[in-house]
């Protein structure tokens, strides 16, 4: 599955320059289809770098980046998500003023079509529009697991929780082939973290999702990846399946330091 | 069933139906209340005059609403879609270009007067379009340099863009191309065709009700567009980047054309407010377009609450009024009963304004009739902190 022609994402030697300091280095990195694949390592490793680099908010230094055989390298974020990546932040990133419902509509921007003259004529087309995306944002919001009565409410005062969830379903609004997590458990208890896992199963299920995940949690990580890789220092220090990452011995250094 | 139960039963489409039509009910109601009101007033009175003003206005704020309120991007120079709107109409609907065919100009659809004046004399229906495609354009023109920056920054780019197309204005009388001199400057062109309707009289300054008229047609459809967009894909996508550029990129908006959008449409009704006032005023002159004029439609913006539809309508009409009526009719005459006859309060209407504005500041930044958003953002504890007031002011 993981060799050559299964894999949705390729990542080919990339890196990142900022200025002096080489935060990405020719990582390269493949997302075999509907895999769960895990990206960990120590604080400022790069690994949201890395993921900003996958999602267009930055253009990599050098390097190519495939999606579905396609190259995306340096393309614009909007083109990206519409090419099919969504993504979620580590620091949640909502419209905070806008509802919930309204949140995830934004995140069915790319599949929509209404235009400038569009918006403000409404022809029938564009009423239907408006009213199936509304109705999709609807059930994308139940699928997540939220109630009916925050649909309506400022994004600013849902609960840390309920505004998790409000970013995985406005990033799945965009019917992604591809779904990127940025610490999805960050602030989560045991209780949420392990319900997040098996919601992540499903999505792989259900909606035949690709999943790369940046975690911190290793119960998380170690449960749900078919495959992980650490990055330490922008570079890619290792790479397998969990029990092989477990035990390797450079993964235990860049975590603990070393030994003796 | 009892009458509980039925109020109960009702109750949720009692409110729908104010929801989603509330806005429209609201706008029938207060446009057919202002379409009556010249009737209470003679043809030519001082009151429909400062009316037909503020009401011209009112299309201006509407205009940079969309931009400032709607999109989050500051601009300080939208006092060149006027610009550009007056000569639209100073250049297609004057004398001004008097050698065209042979002198005989150049008429399309205009009656009266006129119809046998040399230089071109479009209807004033084609002329709204002209100005407001060369504001479109120029809007999205402007638009292009601020595409990469952000907040402070896209103000200062815009207010020198003003600051230009004024300059440009005062000094197109020496700028001569193919005869003829880009504007007149100071002198300003005059006359400017009056507004001419199809199956109406051209209007004269006698009866000023048809103007009236017009001006709140124009309101009527910029009013209609505000509210459309605000609830459309493409509004969702202005509050987005307003609220966060990389969120709303990520999503899959496409930054550059949703900015680009917003400057153009912003700036194709400040230009067609612009031909208006001229053809009204009968003159486009460079004077009219200085910096304050920016500042001064701003304020409307910020006065009523920025991004709310009515909050801007009524900020636009009451800082006109002040302008054109309270400061010059009310308070100068007083003033002048303590400071001597030879003081004239006008001159100090921008320092009144600002005034205004810094009390705002203080005791209510989300303007006098906030939108919802606003009164979120400003008073929800966990969402005002420094980046997002900085935002609001940016």
């Amino acid at each position: 599955m993981s060799d050559g022609n299964g894999s949705i994402l390729e990542a080919n030697e990339v890196s990142k320059a900022f200025g002096g300091l080489l935060a990405v280095s020719e990582v390269s990195f493949d997302i075999p289809e509907r895999a769960i694949v895990s990206i960990i390592g120590p604080n400022g490793a790069g690994k949201t770098t890395f993921f900003n680099l996958l999602t267009g908010l930055y253009e990599p230094t050098s390097g190519k980046i495939t999606f579905k055989n396609r190259d995306i390298t340096g393309a614009r974020p909007d083109r990206i998500t519409k090419a099919g990546i969504a993504r979620t932040f580590q620091n949640i990133r909502l419209f905070k003023t806008m509802s919930a419902i309204e949140n995830v509509m934004v995140g069915e921007h790319s599949r929509m079509k209404a235009g400038l003259f569009g918006s403000v004529l409404r022809p029938p087309w564009v009423r239907k529009e408006e009213k199936a995306v509304r109705e999709k944002a609807r059930e994308t919001l139940r699928y997540v697991g939220l109630r009916q009565e925050i649909d309506e409410q400022a994004a600013a005062n849902l609960s840390y929780g309920d505004q998790r969830r409000v970013e995985v379903a406005r990033a799945l609004a965009s019917d992604p082939a591809l779904l990127l997590l940025d610490e999805p458990t960050a602030g989560m208890n045991p209780q949420e973290s392990a319900s997040l896992t098996s919601f992540m199963e499903k999505l792989r299920k259900e909606r035949d999702l690709t999943i790369l995940l940046i975690e911190h949690d290793m119960k998380v990580v170690m449960d749900v990846s078919d495959r992980i890789t650490v990055l330490d220092h922008g570079e890619k220090i290792a790479e397998g399946e969990p029990t092989e990452i477990r035990e390797n011995p450079r993964v235990v250094e860049a975590y603990l330091g070393k030994q003796g | 069933m009892s009458r509980s139960g039925v109020r109960q039963a009702i109750a949720p489409l009692e409110t729908r139906v104010v929801r989603e039509h509330g806005n429209l009910i609201l706008a029938a109601v207060l446009l057919f209340a202002a379409a009556i009101l010249p009737f209470f007033y003679p043809q030519s009175s001082g009151f429909i005059d400062d009316c037909v003003t503020a009401l011209a206005y009112v299309v201006m704020a509407l205009g940079l609403n969309v931009v400032v309120g709607f999109a989050g991007l500051l601009d300080l120079g939208y006092v060149a879609f006027y610009a550009i709107g007056a000569y639209s109409i100073g250049w297609f609907g004057s004398s001004f270009f008097d050698k065209v065919n042979g002198a005989k100009g150049i008429h399309i659809g205009v009656s009266g007067v006129s119809a046998n004046l040399p230089g071109f004399h479009l209807n004033f229906l084609l002329i709204l379009v002209v100005a407001g495609i060369l504001c479109a354009a120029a809007g999205a023109l402007i638009g292009i340099p601020t595409l990469r920056l952000r907040g402070d920054y896209i103000a200062i780019v815009t207010l020198a863009f003003g600051e230009i197309i004024h300059v440009l204005a005062v000094n197109g009388d020496s700028l001569e191309i193919g005869g003829y001199h880009l504007t007149q400057g100071r002198q300003g062109i005059t006359p400017i065709d009056r507004v001419d309707l199809p199956f109406t009289e051209p209007f004269t300054s006698l009866n000023l009700r048809p103007w009236f008229w017009t001006a709140l047609a124009l309101v009527a459809v910029v009013l209609f567009v505000n509210f459309r967009l605000r609830d459309s894909r493409l509004g969702r996508a202005w509050i987005a980047l307003r609220e966060d550029e990389v969120a709303a990129a990520s999503m899959g908006v496409p930054l550059v054309r949703t900015k680009l959008l917003a400057y153009a449409t912003g700036a194709a009704f400040g230009g067609m407010s612009g031909a208006f006032l001229a053809s009204y005023q009968n003159t486009v002159n460079a004077d009219q377009f200085e910096f304050a004029f920016s500042i001064f439609v701003l304020a409307m913006v910020i006065l009523g609450g920025l991004g709310s539809i009515w909050g801007v309508v009524f900020g636009a009409i009451a800082l006109s009024f002040i302008n054109t009526n309270l400061i010059p009719d009310v308070l100068t005459p007083r003033a002048q009963d303590i400071f001597g006859q030879g003081f004239d309060l006008s001159e100090l209407s921008f320092g009144i304004f600002g005034f205004l504005l810094v009390i705002m500041m203080v005791l209510r930044p989300q303007g006098l009739l906030p939108e919802r958003r606003r009164e979120v953002e400003l008073t929800e504890g966990g969402v005002a902190s420094d980046e997002a007031l900085f935002e609001v002011q940016a």
